[in-house]
């Protein structure tokens, strides 16, 4: 071969270029704002971030995890050993013989990438991305000659200048996509950033396994600083590790095939949006990007820069607001990116600074600070749902074994026979519980995400004020949205009314009761039944089982849909989406209803007031829609009933 | 040329009170003041000055002020003190031409006599529940005046005049946190003659008075709709168009004479 001097040469200027062209991206991550992380512990974790978190998440996709293992682990061994031999010229054949494999590899992970590009899903990018497969090809096929005489296969100085030739350009192909568009933005940004993304990633504690749903709060005293900004206006008011994050996306869309309000046509997808958020931190249009649009907009219009408003040109607001909080992207992202933490800050900019929540949503903002319920019922109406109850006010006893938070739910007609029926379920198990009656105000959910955080943190801080007067070992809700501000996002604001308290679902306490044998069930006979996993109980908090436990209790065999468990697909209620109602061209809650026949269920089984809320709305025939504790109190065997039939015998006589 | 770019030369004056939510009695913005801040926004944009008589540390100004506000104009004084005195005071010096309050505040009195008032101390026309002020041009407004049942009618008065707005008016825009916590109060201390007679008031929740049930005559779902939509007729009274404008000036001078109002 000739031209010894050049292939070196080649790569210590692709080599070059790439650090330049970190630097210059590094620069762009860090003008986002601070954030606390432990820089060198983080990239001390972050292969073992790679090879368990990220690696169990492509599990799930076990083609593409084979290939990518192949081709990934085949390029960063190659190029490491490149370096060895081509760069540093190191004359070992054992190298050689290694980079020959690691070669090999990564080329049969390319091929499977190559036939995954076929025909590729309506996910996934084209355009780049559909050189990539080629690309890895080039180089690992050019590499794998370029190395033969090293290992001695070949003898040095074989092959032509045609050869020669050849090869040179193959390889100034393939570092160009590899080391220079790794960090001068390629489709290969993705390992670079994503590698970076892993190490610095915002919620560390998501990996090992760890779950971190809780919003983070907004520092309200911004607002009296100069120049202060309350969420985020412009790119550079993320985070620096999240605008690093949003670099980390690889495009594969599979945010976008979970998005309930992509499937019903509202005009969001994941996707766009953290292209967008990338358009928006490098400047520029979006012009290059090559997969799905927003349902109904055109791509090509958008533009925005690190210091220009998001939401004036790059990001309808409507896309922001189309958002249900599911996470669903968020499970499903195998970069592990945080897309409603990204929504939920732009959606706090619009709603603290500009006044701009949309339809219904500024009219409940207002009654939450009025009344400190959505409805803006009189606070003091809180308990007349339970008027014939007779419940045990914590104002009176003080303490109690459980606080039963009965959530907003209390306003509402449909949710009262859930809190009836759990308040019955209560009582046949002897449970010591009270409830806080009408020093209950609204847990803040709505206000939250619908980027009011103000609210949200002055309800906090009441709430927690009233809590911190009474003893209780746990709080049992019917409402997972309580659940979760209770239990994740409450534990932001300095008290200690919750310490050592358990914050429970009532699936999962009813659970507990059946599986102690407080509550004797008798098995159902109805027919089939299939159980939706509400968001905030299931992905926000990793309860699955218990709900599936209480059913199987009572002898009924769920008839799982497809989407089920940590796949489950939202009912549309979430993240005030019920209240801002950006028009779709289908209903959410139709569609999961359609998951829900097409089971063949007659019963669909929630565990939560706002699922009843939206599966109940769709227009009949459709299966009937039930609380787990309105199912439970069907069956409860009453142990009182026969003296009662007694007592009724002597009455009439 | 727009109304709007009128109007922003000319100083629009919105009167804001502290409200009171009606479930919860909490202070809030007052629904049919920050009606009028809207509409005094929508006429002047960012030159609208927003005036209040009272306390202010008052949190309902805060929400006021979350509508984009950059600074509220306060003449501190005893919130339950009259402020009709200071506030014509500082009216007749401040050279506005249009202000624009609320028909009745939503605590305190709640008489609805304070646009009234004002009138009569700045020697000013009074237009009450409005609904929009459509356009001004030189010095005349034309202002739409909300009447039940949905109509409108459109007045033309010259300025400076006060205005009352009609809870028909355009709602009022959002508060937002941000510019909420922003604004400076801009205070000037003021002195105003104690209410002795209202001290020593006792306020009670109002009950509603009770109503006698109407028996609904119509036999279709016509008359029905007639009867929810139909104009209500006044009786007594006529109607002049024909007639000079000094017979007209002259019969409702004679009215007012029968009804005891001129003496």
């Amino acid at each position: 071969m000739s031209f010894e001097w050049l292939h070196p040469l080649l790569i210590a200027t692709a080599l070059v270029l790439a650090v330049i062209g970190a630097v210059r991206r590094v620069n762009l991550w860090r003008a986002g704002k601070p954030d606390q992380i432990n820089l060198i512990a983080g990239l001390m974790a972050m292969p073992g971030r790679y090879l368990h978190d990220l690696h169990d998440i492509v599990e799930r996709d076990k083609y593409m995890s084979r290939t990518h293992a192949a081709t990934g682990g085949g390029f960063v061994l190659s190029a490491s050993l490149i370096i060895l031999v081509h760069l540093l010229g190191i004359d070992s054949q054992i190298l050689a013989w290694a980079l020959l494999a690691a070669l090999a590899l990564m080329f049969v992970g390319a091929l499977f990438v190559f036939k995954r590009r076929l025909n590729p899903p309506s996910r996934i990018s084209k355009g780049p991305w559909m050189r990539l497969p080629k690309s890895l090809l080039a180089f690992a096929g050019a590499f794998f000659v370029l190395t033969l005489p090293a290992a001695g296969v070949l003898p040095e100085g074989s092959g032509g200048v045609l050869l020669t030739i050849v090869l040179t350009a193959l390889i100034i192909w393939g570092m160009g996509e590899l080391f220079f568009g790794m960090t001068w933005g390629g489709p290969m940004k993705h390992a670079f950033a994503g590698a970076l993304h892993l190490a610095f990633h915002r919620r560390q504690e998501r990996f090992g396994g760890g779950r971190s749903t809780g919003l983070k709060p907004v520092d309200l005293s911004l607002a009296k600083e100069i120049g202060g900004v309350l969420g985020v206006a412009k790119p550079t008011d993320f985070k620096w590790n999240q605008l690093l994050g949003f670099d980390a996306c690889v495009q594969c869309g599979k945010c976008e095939a979970m998005c309930p309000a992509f499937a019903a046509g509202q005009p969001l997808n994941p996707k766009k949006l953290i292209q967008d958020m990338v358009v928006g931190l490098a400047g520029g249009t979006d012009a290059n990007y090559a997969g799905s649009p927003y349902p109904g907009k055109e791509v090509g219009h958008a533009r925005g820069g690190p210091d220009h408003i998001i939401t004036d040109g790059l990001i309808d607001p409507e896309t922001l607001w189309s958002c249900t909080t599911c996470r669903a992207c968020v499970e499903e992202c195998p970069m592990m990116i945080e897309h409603v933490d990204a929504i939920v800050d732009m959606r706090r900019y619009l709603t603290m600074e500009r006044g701009n929540t949309p339809n219904k949503g500024a009219e409940v903002l207002d009654n939450i600070i009025a009344t400190d319920n959505p409805g803006g019922y009189a606070p003091a109406s809180r308990t007349n749902w339970a008027a014939d109850q007779n419940l045990p006010l914590m104002r009176d006893v003080k303490q109690a074994d459980v606080l039963f938070w009965v959530s907003d739910g209390a306003f509402d007609m449909r949710s009262q026979r859930i809190l009836r029926a759990f308040v019955k379920l209560l009582k046949a198990a002897n449970v010591d519980f009270a409830v806080l009656g009408d020093e209950e105000l609204d847990c803040g959910d709505v206000a939250r995400r619908l980027g009011d955080d103000a609210t949200f943190q002055s309800l906090a801080k009441r709430n927690l004020a009233v809590l911190s007067q009474y003893k209780f070992k746990r709080i049992v809700t019917t409402d997972p949205h309580a659940y979760h501000c209770l239990r994740n996002e409450y534990s932001d604001f300095g008290s200690d009314a919750l310490n050592d308290v358990e914050v429970l679902h009532h699936t999962t306490f009813l659970n507990q009761l059946v599986q102690l044998g407080q509550l004797k069930l008798n098995n159902f006979t109805g027919a089939k039944v299939t159980y939706h996993d509400p968001c905030y109980l299931g992905r926000y908090n990793g309860e699955y089982e218990a709900p599936r436990e209480l059913l199987r209790s009572m002898g009924i065999e769920i008839a799982e849909m497809e989407r089920s468990g940590f796949r489950s697909r939202c009912c549309g209620g979430g993240g005030g989406a019920p209240v801002t109602d950006i028009p779709g061209e289908r209903r959410i809650a139709d569609m999961r209803m359609d998951d829900a026949s097409s089971t063949g269920a007659e019963l669909v089984a929630v565990g939560c007031q706002q699922c009843t809320a939206m599966l109940e709305g769709v227009v009949e025939p459709r299966p009937e829609v039930k609380d787990i504790a309105e199912i439970l109190v069907d069956q409860l065997v009453d142990q009182t009933a026969d003296s009662k039939v007694g007592q009724l015998a002597q009455e009439v006589h | 040329m727009q109304p709007n770019q009128l109007a922003n030369k000319l100083k629009i004056v919105s009167l804001v009170s502290v409200g009171k939510h009606p479930q919860s009695g909490r202070v809030r913005r007052a629904d049919q003041d920050s009606r009028a801040v809207e509409l005094g926004m929508k006429l002047a944009s960012d030159n609208l000055i927003v005036l209040h008589a009272g306390d202010p540390q008052e949190q309902a100004l805060r929400s006021y002020a979350g509508m984009g506000l950059k600074s509220i104009q306060v003449l501190e004084m005893d919130p339950a003190a009259d402020a009709v005195m200071p506030l014509g005071e500082h009216l007749q010096q401040s050279g506005a031409e249009i202000v624009l309050t609320g028909v009745r505040a939503e605590s305190g009195e709640s008489s609805g006599m304070v646009p009234y008032q004002l009138a009569e101390k700045l020697g000013w026309p009074i237009v009450p529940r409005v609904a929009d002020i459509v356009s001004i041009e030189a010095g005349i407004a034309e202002v739409l005046q909300a009447l039940p049942r949905g109509q409108r009618r459109s007045v033309k008065v010259r300025l400076p005049f006060i205005a009352s707005v009609d809870s028909a008016a355009q709602d009022a825009r959002q508060s937002a946190f941000g510019p909420a916590s922003r604004a400076v109060m801009e205070v000037e201390v003021v002195s105003a003659a104690t209410d002795a007679v209202r001290q020593s008031w006792e306020e009670a929740p109002a009950r509603k008075r009770p109503k006698r049930l109407k028996v609904v005559k119509a036999k279709t779902a016509a008359e029905r709709f007639k009867a929810a939509t139909a104009k209500s007729q006044g009786d007594g009274g006529k109607v002049m168009k024909n007639e000079s404008a000094a017979e007209q000036a002259q019969a409702i001078l004679e009215l007012l004479k029968e009804e005891g109002v001129l003496r």
